[in-house]
């Protein structure tokens, strides 16, 4: 005889959970093994970047002559620039400030870009029409231009870089959630959520935008891969931060010249911009799976 | 019992690019309190659009709606949101009617959140009650919609619905996503809910055989228009609308030996866009004559309670 089908998946949700649903989430993220690759990763990066000094038995701008383009031995484990400076010392300060700012530049970039991206994309018509044309203004001009412009008026420093460059990844993050957001906007839920009376800021916060995190999440980790080779490209034209003051894409920057000749210079800088890129990617893939509950167990 | 929610003359047009589209043109009816209307039609022919006009999720264009002796039809956004306490509406693909990231505890619990009516160990109580209420084990109260089956997710939507412990409700087609099997179950479900509950629906269906059990009256649609309407046992026993006829005809009879004259309907749907000064229908009719043809049938009362809208009801009918 057949069983009842209505009856089957019942096993699959047979179970009473009680947990808050944070928990719930880290456990999951935990469970992810690349996921947790990519916390590692990035957490091994934070923790020597913010903890430099504990890395290192040499300041960061400490030049010595005798000392330049030495390659990697047991007194400089990635060898010296062309100032004698050690280089894993200054890739390891170097990363405090290409962190910070990338995080911070992506957090900024994106959390003005769903606010702007979701109110374009639920209200539609005028109001979607005038902030497209906004933002597509905003992208016409070259982004890296526009961050000059930006940081030349507020002056350099961390946070000024920050917004500078946050500025010009507005209108993709904004674009990115606008669409999103106008293909739940027309599901029948959003409309079940207007029919038991949710206002429209109600309907956005909690039906529409909890339904955008994996775009959203694929777009800032991406961004931030893109955000240390923009700040690279400020400091090299003197706007981001200044000499001595390392930073992983100046640091690239000025190793150019020799990147013929000694090629520690180049490959331990893109060593680490790459593992930061590749542990924020992992870490934001196990994040948006993780905060889905259509892929738990 | 009296009436608890009249229509005049409801109108919503919607503007396209090829010209204005009639989706809901004239349309008038009452309910009384703990009655279900019916509203059959095929696809595209407004009925949808009509529940959501009457709930004022979508704002008609023209006409009236009376709901408890109030006109409703144009009130300020924060009555409007007052409405949504006495009228709701239950969708009909449970698929995607539920947000998939929120438990059945937060689906259900939702209405009462907008509201804030209640401490949040009152509202979980209120979710299991009402979890109960519609057959739904309290084991599910945080499963996901997507581990359940659609006639579970319905009972979601059900549930939801009636949080908020409202008088009136549409039903969108509820059981046309669903299984034959689960179908009945739903319908049950919602009989039983409108006996303890003295709830009035709306059931909009293209299923003649669904509205037909749950109906006390029927109201037949035609892109946009209403054709017929009568009490459910009228409809089934002395359809007059052509349109009607060659509805009920098409529903299969379970009996091989039975023989049944056919009135096949031929031809397409008339395009609600723009519509003709004529009967919508005269394309498709196989009684229609000139005066079909030069202008819009007028909507009589036929017999007692059985309202037509054909020129012709009289001599096809032979009354």
């Amino acid at each position: 005889m057949k069983r009842n089908k209505s009856d089957a998946p019942s096993a699959l949700a047979d179970v009473t959970r009680k947990r808050g649903q944070w928990s719930d989430v880290l456990s999951r993220l935990f469970r992810n093994k690349i996921g947790l690759l990519g916390v590692i990763i990035v957490l091994l990066l934070v923790v020597l970047t913010v903890f430099a000094p504990l890395f290192t038995r040499y300041p960061y701008d400490a030049q010595s002559f005798p000392d330049r383009f030495k390659l990697p031995d047991a007194s400089h484990i990635m060898g010296t620039d062309n100032f004698g400076r050690d280089l894993w010392t200054r890739l390891l300060y170097g990363g405090r400030i290409s962190l910070l700012i990338a995080i911070l530049a992506s957090v900024i970039s994106n959390f003005i870009g769903v606010f702007i991206g979701s109110v374009s994309g639920y209200f539609g018509s005028k109001t979607d029409t005038v902030i497209m044309r906004a933002l597509d203004i905003l992208m016409a001009i070259p982004p890296l231009l526009l961050a000059i412009a930006i940081s030349s008026s507020l002056g350099s420093g961390p946070v000024n870089t920050a917004l500078a460059i946050s500025l010009s990844g507005i209108p993709y993050s904004a674009r990115i959630i606008r669409s999103t957001v106008m293909s739940i906007k027309d599901s029948e839920f959003v409309e079940a959520a207007r029919a038991t009376g949710s206002r429209h800021l109600r309907v956005i916060f909690r039906h529409i935008l909890p339904n955008t995190i994996a775009p959203l999440i694929v777009g800032a980790t991406l961004g931030i891969g893109a955000n240390i080779m923009a700040i690279s490209g400020l400091s090299f034209i003197g706007l981001g931060v200044h000499p001595p003051i390392p930073e992983w894409g100046s640091i690239l920057a000025d190793g150019r010249a020799y990147i013929r000749d000694f090629w520690p210079i180049i490959v331990f800088p893109s060593i680490f911009i790459m593992l930061t890129i590749l542990g924020f990617n992992l870490f934001g893939d196990a994040l948006r799976d993780a905060l889905d509950p259509r892929l738990k167990d | 019992m009296g009436e608890l929610l009249r229509a005049e003359h409801l109108k919503k047009y919607f503007k396209t690019p090829s010209g204005v589209l009639h989706a809901v043109d004239d349309i008038s009816f009452s309910i009384d309190s703990g009655d279900t209307l019916g509203v059959v039609g095929e696809s595209g022919c407004g009925k949808s659009t009509l529940g959501r006009v009457i709930l004022k999720l979508i704002e008609p264009t023209d006409g009236r709606i009376i709901f408890e002796g109030r006109d409703i039809t144009r009130v300020t956004d924060k009555e409007n949101i007052e409405l949504r306490r006495k009228m709701q509406i239950i969708f009909q693909d449970p698929y995607s009617s539920l947000n998939p990231r929120m438990s059945v505890m937060d689906l259900i619990a939702d209405p009462l959140k907008t509201f804030r009516l209640q401490s949040s160990a009152d509202r979980r109580k209120k979710v299991f009650e009402l979890m109960d209420m519609v057959g739904l084990s309290r084991r599910f109260a945080s499963s996901y919609p997507h581990e359940l089956d659609g006639g579970r997710r319905q009972r979601i939507g059900v549930a939801r619905a009636l949080a908020l412990e409202p008088t009136f409700i549409v039903c969108d087609e509820p059981v046309s996503a669903l299984d034959v099997s689960i179908q009945a179950q739903i319908l049950n479900l919602l009989q039983d809910l409108q006996e303890q509950q003295g709830l009035t629906y709306i059931f909009v269906t293209h299923d003649l055989s669904v509205v037909k059990h749950i109906s006390t009256d029927i109201l037949v649609m035609y892109t946009g228009i209403m054709v017929e309407k009568c009490e459910a046992k009228e409809l089934f026993a002395k359809p007059m609308h052509p349109y009607t006829k060659g509805l009920l005809s098409a529903i299969p009879v379970p009996n091989i030996d039975r023989v049944r004259e056919k009135v096949a309907l031929r031809g397409e749907l008339t395009s609600p866009v723009e519509p003709k000064p004529e009967c919508r229908f005269v394309a498709r009719c196989p009684f229609a004559t000139d005066i079909c043809r030069r202008e819009p049938p007028t909507y009589s009362e036929v017999l007692a309670g059985h309202f037509v809208s054909c020129h012709n009801v009289r001599e096809i009918n032979g009354l």
